[in-house]
């Protein structure tokens, strides 16, 4: 019954990863730019978890408000600021990104202080379900999962789906194309950045109650969201799916079973991956 | 004479510091058609891509209808009514050949929507038998009749083919000409960049030609024919 327990802990740590993961690797298939501020997004969801549960109680609140509040965020992030750094080099990219971890280190730090907080399991989901005798599994971890399945495959209709996927798509292959065909690229970058950072700012939400809020909740997910994309191929949002569910059950076996060498294995892994298949394991685009 | 929908003026446009474009102008009216030759490297692309704001000039003025765009948005230039169809095609091949068309699919600027989808799969039948396959997937003949009709979709004013019948099989070469007049009878103003000066010359009402990004000729093409020396000496025919 404990190899169930740690497949579906697997399962569920993979499905969380790979919704940090998918906006990353969006954000740099399309925009061109690696995001190392995208594990503070995170941050910003479990934070916003934390407080809207301690002031309204009500936990559920945290997925519209992060829809929402997340998709307004990041389109703010590349307006003002994202939007005037793509055609600048890649060390200033990385500085920008830097500094925006900052910034929202400080923040959260002068506005909510430095605290760990434990965020409660909402009521609705605060049971266990039996899976097999003797064993159940807890339902919020459920919830979880089956929130992150929904928005993976609401992602992929989307993109594969849309008319706006296609232009998402089409942006990502030849930027300057799209605005030859009357289109104005930079409409779809704020699109896709938007959308990026909400599904981080919801995966920051839904983890809330399982791992508590801390400062730089965010840098443990963002460094290994940035192993799920390289293995699932830059930029390619259905490599980063399946990369992530691997990188989860390594990461969760490895720690259960293996717990020595398990904090080295996803790294092991992501060094053999570029050395044997330098483009990543799964998919060739997004 | 009626009112230039492109009129360019005195361009100069640079790579870093190579000075390509020295001082063109070009005007381009409603309805016609207009050959742009010159061997390779002279400028010709750079000219298109100066028009189409995908570099900026460094100096002089691009008006359509009159206004002034020198330096606007491309996506805002392609919206003033201008189908662009680049060297090299330019077609997304990790969408499918529908996906390919109905991005780019809009009325025109009048609201007219005379070139549809399923106008333009009549057009290329070959289209229509590759529909659901991918960009990746296509011949190169396939890939230019998408571009083609990629560009149709958006019911332009004006259609900028750059190259379009390089490195075909002789027949689809027949099949764009084909093409190029038809869309050329529909009312649509072409500029045209080509290397087979005869096919060229047939379709055009006037052609210019650049050596060196300057202007060495523009005129009637029975002109240009007239004076087979200096033809010679420019195209290196
Ligand atoms: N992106 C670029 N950066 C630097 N130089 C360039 C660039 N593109 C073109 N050039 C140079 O500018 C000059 C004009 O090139 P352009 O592509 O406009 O010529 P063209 O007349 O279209 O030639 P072709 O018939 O070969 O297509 C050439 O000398 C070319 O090497
Ligand atoms: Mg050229």
């Amino acid at each position: 019954m404990n190899l169930l327990a740690q497949l579906l802990n697997g399962l569920q740590y993979g499905l969380l990863l790979f919704l940090i993961a998918s906006g990353l690797t969006l954000v740099f298939g399309v925009l061109g730019v690696i995001n190392l501020a995208h594990g503070s997004l995170f941050m910003v969801g479990a934070y916003l978890a934390y407080v809207i549960a301690k002031t309204t109680g009500a936990l559920w609140l945290a997925l519209p408000a992060g829809l929402i509040g997340g998709i307004m965020l990041g389109a703010g992030l590349e307006r003002f600021l994202f939007r005037h750094f793509y055609h600048r080099e890649h060390l200033d990219q990385v500085l920008l990104t830097f500094a925006l971890i900052l910034l929202f280190e400080e923040g959260r730090s002068f506005l909510l202080g430095n605290d760990f907080h434990s965020v409660p399991v909402p009521a609705l989901f605060d049971f266990s379900i039996p899976v097999a005798p003797g064993f159940s599994y807890s339902a919020y971890r459920f919830f979880v999962i089956g929130c992150c399945l929904a928005l993976g495959a609401a992602l992929y209709l989307w993109i594969e789906r849309t008319r706006m996927g296609a232009i998402i798509r089409a942006a990502a292959e030849k930027p300057e194309m799209v605005d030859v065909i009357g289109i104005d690229a930079r409409r779809v970058h704020m699109v896709v950045f938007a959308i990026g950072t909400a599904l981080a700012v919801i995966a920051g939400a839904l983890a809330a109650p399982l791992y508590s809020v801390y400062p730089g909740i965010g840098d443990g997910f963002l460094i290994i969201s940035f192993v799920v994309v390289v293995i699932g191929g830059l930029g390619s949002v259905s490599g980063a799916f399946w990369s992530a569910l691997l990188i989860g059950m390594v990461d969760t076996l490895g720690k259960a079973y293996m717990p020595a060498v398990a904090g080295l294995a996803i790294y092991v892994l992501m060094a053999a991956v570029l050395l044997v298949r330098p483009s990543g394991l799964f998919g060739q685009r997004a | 004479m009626s009112a230039a929908l492109i009129d360019a003026r005195d361009l100069h446009t640079y790579y870093d510091d190579s000075h390509i474009l020295r001082g063109v102008s070009l005007r381009l009216r409603a309805g016609e058609t207009v050959g742009l030759m010159g061997r390779n490297g002279m400028g010709k692309s750079t000219l298109i891509r100066t028009l189409m704001g995908l570099v900026k000039p460094r100096r002089g003025t691009i008006l359509i209808d009159g206004r002034d765009m020198t330096g606007a948005a491309t996506f805002r230039i392609a919206r003033t009514g201008i189908a662009y169809v680049p060297e090299g095609r330019g077609i997304f091949a990790s969408l499918r050949v529908a996906e390919n068309l109905s991005i780019a699919a809009r009325p025109g600027i009048d609201g007219s929507v005379a070139w549809d989808i399923p106008r333009v799969l009549q057009l290329f039948p070959r289209l229509a038998e590759r529909i659901g396959n991918g960009g990746d997937q296509l011949s190169g003949g396939e890939q230019q009749m998408l571009a083609i009709a990629r560009a149709l979709v958006t019911n332009p004013r004006i259609l900028i083919l750059d190259e379009a019948t390089e490195g075909l099989a002789p027949l689809i070469r027949d099949e764009i000409w084909h093409t190029i007049r038809l869309v050329r009878d529909s009312g649509i103003a072409t500029l045209l960049v080509d290397k087979t000066v005869a096919e060229v010359t047939a379709v055009a009402d006037r052609v210019m030609v650049l050596v060196k990004g300057e202007t060495v000729f523009e005129g009637r093409p029975t002109a240009l024919m007239a004076d087979a020396d200096r033809m010679h000496g420019w195209l290196g025919v």
